[in-house]
């Protein structure tokens, strides 16, 4: 089981066997992780650096408990309170933590581009765990495990994803996923929470909730930022929750069977009723919690099985 | 002192021709074309071997860092750059830091410019001080130190009042004033020009619309005063209707455009390559063709490089916070030979919008292939290829879009007032 990148940057570079790998891995690692000693020594010996320049609390933790259990000595670094406000680019804090012969280097930063800038200045691999508004591939990949797994397949599905599209990097990476996995892309929000011309992208556009929800098999929905609520995008919180939020009536509209996602962490009573975040039967927001794990262990996985088959090349490189 | 020149493909913009012949120059004047060059008594003869003879470019909006920058470009390398690049006329913007915006300033680079460039070098001179939009500079005074126009470069006037009064008193220096057509709230933060490609990498776009109606105000305060208008960089085909309306209607306004902009588009940027961040940024395929159109038409007067030498440490930044702009003083030829062996645009044309018509706008001499005219010219090959490499760019700033592009045309010599300034080695 490899697949060819060398990186994860994002869904955009990866083919739909690689997509499929990566989802066959992480079904194994479920189980590994269901059991009551998790643990594997696919990353023993290498070690895993979280790079955060952005906060986040859950995603950092499920990269951090992925290494863990693949036996990685994994260090978090907290960017934002380090060398950046010291006045040091991207490039040489990149290159500062390369010479210290890191494995795995799992980044976020808050400007779209910034880490596959870093990758190309790296020897490493190196994991994209959420740049701006571009990409956030480990998300789209546990949606997409998530989804195979409740749906049965991970074709032919039709999704709608719900709200604050022009500011999501989870929204761009599972529109590539889902769209090279051949199924019907739906994009439901107020226009001024959409990206121009999304329509190129191979997707559906509704700005009505109830006919973007008709018949689909999956509801994603987006949180929306605090910083967009205050009429500059929106009029207001309770419009919002009025005419975007999910509710059991809006979901009527949905498949019966239709599952019920979000990325977390949610604003209950702005984008989605609380109980329909709570209801086991439709939501499926802790099993994305428990996927998340899997998938980033998978790929980290990947990624260093070709850190070792290429050091060979490196050697005669550095030789 | 008569050199003349012999067996060139001789392009005449104004004429919009192209023929085989010599051109007789004489201290630094040319006085006979064609048939009429009369070899007898020349103290020096070339024989240019059937290769193209064109009046120099002249350059209009070239960035140069002094003061200001000078460890991204002085007019000494600016000046080397633009020899090599068959640029005989370099049109500076007074970007610099601080903004030239004094007579005294304007005074001093024009000195130093003369001593050191080996090419020709105009001033352009801030509108207001500081390009702030709040206070007009001394307009009068600056024209009388040798300004050619007047312009506050990419800081757009968000005043109409500042601005009308600006155009108003500009008119009565008959002064050209040259903005840069962008409603600036439309267009704040943006990286790219908005669509598919911006959505794709999740970056800030700029709708094509903020030009036009950047463009549009413009014109309307041009028509209340009559002034002298050159928009600077037009480069969406939303804003050239507007254009045209106000050409008709007998406005004395004209508009250019960058070879950036005819010759790449916004896909070029591919993955957050900075070397392609560009002010205004890099548009669709549709407004490349449209612009090469307008070129093509002579709605869109002038062409030019918008040189913006950048050094490495302001490029190698995330996309959103990385400088704008390219140099392009050397590659502005070579690029528009992919236009011209595209098909898109012929020689003439080509001459037409980087040397008569830029002349025509700042009234010089130049930019012809007549007798009378200043021996300002460039001879090249329009064929020859190689492989673009920055590193061997003359400019101290390396930031080019085209490295590692396959181009066609090289530079064989410039002359400047009949003197040679570059010869290929």
């Amino acid at each position: 089981m490899t697949i060819r990148a060398k990186h994860l940057l994002g869904i955009e570079n990866l083919a739909p066997d690689e997509i499929t790998t990566i989802l066959d891995l992480a079904d194994q690692y479920v189980d590994l992780n269901r059991r009551q000693v998790k643990h594997s020594d696919a990353l023993a010996g290498l070690t895993q650096i979280n790079m955060f320049f952005e906060n986040s609390t859950r995603t950092q933790a499920s990269f951090e408990i992925a290494g863990k259990r693949l036996g990685a000595d994994v260090m978090n670094m907290a960017m934002q309170a380090s060398s950046i406000k010291k006045g040091e680019t991207l490039i040489d804090t990149a290159l500062t933590l390369n010479a210290m012969h890191p494995d795995i280097l799992v980044v976020r930063h808050p400007h779209s581009g910034a880490v596959n800038l870093l990758a190309s200045k790296v020897n490493c691999a190196v994991l994209n765990a959420g740049d701006g508004k571009h990409e956030h591939p480990t998300q789209a990949l546990l949606d997409a495990l998530t989804i195979r797994r409740k749906k049965g397949r991970l074709h032919r599905l039709s999704v709608a994803i719900c709200g604050d599209i022009a500011h999501s990097r989870v929204a761009r990476s599972n529109i590539l996923l889902l769209g090279k996995m051949e199924n019907r892309v739906r994009l439901v929000g107020p226009p001024t929470l959409m990206p121009s011309e999304v329509k190129e992208l191979g997707v559906e556009v509704y700005d009505d909730m109830r006919e973007g929800l008709k018949d689909v098999d999956v509801v994603m929905m987006l949180r929306l930022q605090r910083e967009r609520m205050d009429g500059g995008f929106i009029p207001s919180e309770r419009e919002y929750y009025h005419r975007y939020g999910l509710d059991a009536e809006k979901l009527s509209y949905a498949k019966d069977d239709a599952i019920v996602m979000h990325p977390g962490p949610m604003n209950r009573g702005v984008e989605i009723d609380g109980t329909i975040a709570d209801d086991i039967n439709r939501s499926v927001i802790q099993e994305q919690v428990e996927m998340g794990v899997a998938v980033r262990m998978a790929a980290m996985d990947l990624l260093a099985r070709n850190l070792k088959t290429g050091s060979e090349d490196e050697q005669a490189v550095y030789a | 002192m008569k050199t003349l020149l012999t067996n060139a493909r001789l392009i005449d913009p104004e004429a919009g021709t192209e023929t085989t012949g010599s051109l007789l120059i004489e201290d630094g004047i040319i006085t006979a074309v064609g048939s009429e060059a009369d070899p007898h008594g020349a103290d020096k003869q070339i024989d240019c071997q059937g290769k193209c003879l064109a009046p120099g470019i002249i350059d209009i909006g070239v960035k140069i860092g002094e003061p200001g920058e000078r460890h991204k470009e002085s007019y000494r390398t600016a000046g080397l750059a633009a020899a090599a690049g068959g640029v005989t006329t370099m049109v500076t913007r007074p970007d610099t830091t601080p903004a030239m915006d004094t007579p005294e300033a304007l005074s001093f680079a024009n000195r130093r410019a003369s001593e050191v460039a080996p090419v020709n070098v105009l001033q352009m001179a801030a509108l207001t001080k500081g390009r702030d939009g709040r206070e007009m500079v001394e307009m009068g005074f600056m024209k009388d130190a040798g300004a050619v126009g007047f312009t506050d470069c990419d800081h757009v006037i968000r005043d109409p009042k500042v601005f009308s009064r600006a155009l108003t008193y500009a008119r009565s220096l008959n002064a050209l004033v040259m903005a840069h057509p962008q409603e600036p709230d439309l267009s704040k933060g943006a990286a790219v020009t908005s669509g598919k490609f911006a959505s794709l990498r999740g970056l800030p776009g700029v709708s094509p619309m903020a030009e036009r109606m950047g463009l549009e105000r413009d014109l309307a305060l041009v028509e209340m005063s009559k002034a002298r208008y050159h928009a600077d960089c037009l480069s969406t085909s939303a804003a050239l209707p507007a254009l045209k309306r106000a050409k008709e209607a007998g406005l004395d306004v004209t508009a250019g455009t960058s070879i950036h902009h005819l010759t790449l588009n916004e896909f070029d940027v591919d993955d957050y390559r900075t070397f392609f961040k560009l002010k205004p940024p890099l548009r669709s395929e549709d407004d490349r063709k449209a612009m090469i159109a307008a070129v093509a038409s002579g709605l869109i007067d002038t062409l030019s490089s918008f040189h913006t030498p950048q050094d490495e440490e302001s490029k190698r930044l995330p996309y959103e916070e990385a400088a704008s702009g390219a140099v392009g003083l050397e590659t502005l030829l070579p690029a528009a030979m992919r236009l011209y062996h595209s098909g898109d645009l012929t020689l003439p044309q080509l001459w037409r919008a980087m040397s008569l018509a830029p002349a025509r706008r700042l009234g010089l001499a130049a930019g012809r292939l007549t007798a009378g005219a200043p021996a300002d010219l460039v001879l090249f090959d329009p064929d020859a290829p190689f492989v673009m490499d920055r590193f061997r760019l003359r400019s101290k700033s390396k930031n080019t879009p085209y490295d590692g592009a396959r181009m066609q045309g090289k530079v064989l010599m410039s002359f400047v007032a009949g003197q040679p300034v570059f010869q290929k080695d």
